[in-house]
């Protein structure tokens, strides 16, 4: 190979590197993931408005939220219900801090901060104490914390503000009233949302490559080995229940984590916001569309998903109004029948792509 | 055989139940060091109850365990494997949706390969090599076997226990696979290995102990079975008869 040769392969070793030697695929698919990468990053230049930045937003959040779930389900095989619960303690980190008084980066660092300690605290504890029991049992376990979780929030009206959650003051940089340059950049005004999608952006990068290092770790082999057979793998030496305790702390942290940007995002904070359980569904909607197993089944997952609840009701509008003549076929397509498609969809895709999305496509490889 | 000094592995009295059922019934069993002692028996005998109690994957009801001078009772699976103990059972134990490299990087996480154990494992199972990057349960039954055996022994061992590793394999893979057990055997490995197929035992095995109804009813050394037919069908009935 000659110097030249080496040097045109640097950036694709950059690039594998970047991924942890883990690329989603073949060169098709790298070059798909490529540019979902790409269209994230330039999002507020893309599709300019409010809605679409704050849907960019939440599809970069959810990255997190779910790839963290699926370290959890896809690559250690434990069906948790908790992680909606974790999702909120990060939100309610941030929001609790900054409603009572705090203000500025310090609040929001410790906030997330603390919220991410309680959730790796509260994980350890379940999964120490839950998991060796059988997974139906863990699931059910983990159901009722969740449950107990959101009462609290519900009820702690001091701290939590109960069903109202709390709404706050988020740094002034990240304010809709700041405006980094004078003049706008490309026609979009760089203000305070615009900087608080970046950071989302960002934080969600770069905890996704964290993950991906993670699970190709040697830790992430373990955790593949339990998925398949665990008493294999404590006939090899391995503490299962460390392992797995293990994975739910890093998966509640990272969860957390999510859950602070997400508040930072909305500036406010509630139990519908990060503690439902129609929450909680929505992620494991977005596992099974994306592909367990893959943290890039998570990216397309959450796009996937997060378009559907925002964006089908508009497509439900096009195609009704284009056959209002139809009397029974319009009814069908009236916008406000977007959850019965989703869910027409999800089973679709379930049938059809057993592996989700991301999965059918790689295994094209 | 007597209890010598020499014992790896020593079982007394032990009496396993699954369920509510009582497999063994006071087992008792000594596997000396650096030889392999071959655990005979028709089906259903209690060898592989024996080899899961060992590893604590059935816990012993009854009954002492020690493995060089160190009770086993009260430990979990994962410290008596960190012991130095390597089980390699019946179904062969790898993991399917792994590649041969992962399979043979879990034995040694998170550590890595030593490079000359490496080299060792795959000149005993050169197969592995063309494997490598292959989904494990790709592998044909003998690779599947071979993949074990060679994952039970990249990180040296203290004790093997090896369950019927021959089982519904070719001739050839079997040869194979005996070449890998003597190979073993000259590196003076302890060995606890059941087996059903009477080639295998004699051309591998120091001593044997046969099982019937969860109970050690004979014990010796190998060259004396092999050398006295009327014991060999005695203790070992039709069961071993077909394969001999």
């Amino acid at each position: 190979m000659t110097l030249a040769q080496q040097g045109d392969r640097r950036p694709v070793r950059w690039l594998s590197w970047f991924v942890s030697d883990d690329p989603p695929g073949r060169i098709p698919l790298n070059i798909f993931m490529l540019a979902i990468l790409l269209v994230l990053a330039f999002a507020p230049f893309l599709f300019p408005g409010t809605k679409a930045l704050g849907v960019s937003a939440r599809i970069c959040i959810f990255v997190i939220l779910v790839a963290s779930y699926d370290l959890m389900l896809g690559y250690t095989g434990i069906v948790s219900f908790a992680h909606t619960m974790f999702f909120g303690i990060g939100a309610y980190g941030v929001a609790i801090m900054l409603a009572k008084g705090w203000v500025g980066w310090g609040a929001v660092v410790l906030g997330a901060t603390a919220g991410a300690a309680v959730a790796a605290v509260i994980a350890a504890l379940i999964g120490m104490l839950s998991l060796r029991l059988r997974a139906i049992f863990f699931s059910m376990i983990t159901l009722a914390i969740a449950s107990f979780a959101q009462i609290v929030a519900e009820q702690w009206r001091n701290l939590t503000g109960g069903e109202d959650g709390l709404t706050f003051s988020v740094p002034a940089i990240l304010r809709p009233s700041f405006h980094l340059f004078a003049k706008p950049v490309l026609g979009i005004t760089v203000n305070g949302p615009v900087i608080t999608y970046y950071i989302a952006f960002a934080v969600a990068l770069i905890l996704f490559l964290i993950m991906l290092r993670v699970v190709n770790s040697p830790l992430g082999l373990v955790l593949r080995a339990i998925r398949e057979n665990e008493f294999r793998v404590e006939a090899m030496g391995y503490q299962v229940v460390a392992y797995r305790t293990l994975v739910c702390v890093l998966s509640a942290v990272m969860a957390a984590l999510a859950g602070a940007l997400m508040a930072l995002v909305l500036r406010y904070n509630g139990p519908d916001v990060t503690l439902s359980f129609s929450l909680m569904i929505d992620i494991l909607l977005m596992v099974v569309i994306g592909g367990m197993g893959s943290l890039y089944g998570a990216v397309i997952g959450s796009i996937v998903v997060v378009l559907a609840e925002y964006y089908l009701q508009n497509v439900l509008a096009s195609i009704s109004a284009a056959i209002v003549g139809m009397p029974v076929m319009s009814a069908l397509f009236h916008p406000d029948r977007w959850l019965l498609w989703l869910g027409i969809i999800f089973v679709l895709i379930v049938t059809f792509l057993p592996q989700g999305i991301f999965g059918r496509l790689r295994s094209r490889r | 055989m007597t209890a010598g000094e020499d014992a790896m592995l020593r079982l007394e009295g032990v009496h396993t139940d699954i369920g509510r059922y009582r497999i063994l019934h006071g087992v008792d069993l000594i596997a000396r060091r650096g030889r392999v002692t071959m655990l005979l028996g028709r089906n259903g005998a209690g060898k592989t109850t024996t080899l899961r109690t060992i590893m604590g994957l059935w816990r012993a009801r009854q009954g002492q365990i020690v493995f060089d001078g160190k009770s086993l009772a009260a430990l979990e699976t994962p410290h008596i494997a960190r012991l130095g103990i390597a089980y390699v059972p019946e179904n062969m134990g790898i993991f399917g949706k792994l590649t041969v490299r992962e399979n043979m990087l879990l034995a040694t996480a998170p550590r890595g390969f030593a490079q000359p154990n490496l080299d060792r494992v795959l000149d005993s199972f050169p197969m592995l090599k063309v494997k490598w990057d292959s989904a494990a349960g790709s592998l044909s039954g003998g690779q599947k076997q071979m993949l074990a055996i060679a994952r039970a022994i990249i990180e040296p061992r203290r004790l093997l226990l090896i369950d019927e590793p021959t089982k519904g394999l070719s001739p050839a893979m079997v040869g194979q696979l005996v070449g890998a057990l003597l190979r073993l055997k000259a590196e003076q490995t302890t060995i606890l290995l059941v087996e059903q197929n009477f080639h295998v035992a004699e051309a591998v095995g120091d001593d044997f102990a046969v099982m019937d109804e969860g109970r050690i009813i004979h014990t010796g050394a190998m060259a004396a079975l092999i050398a006295d037919k009327a014991l060999q069908h005695r203790l070992l009935g039709l069961s071993m008869a077909a394969a001999v």
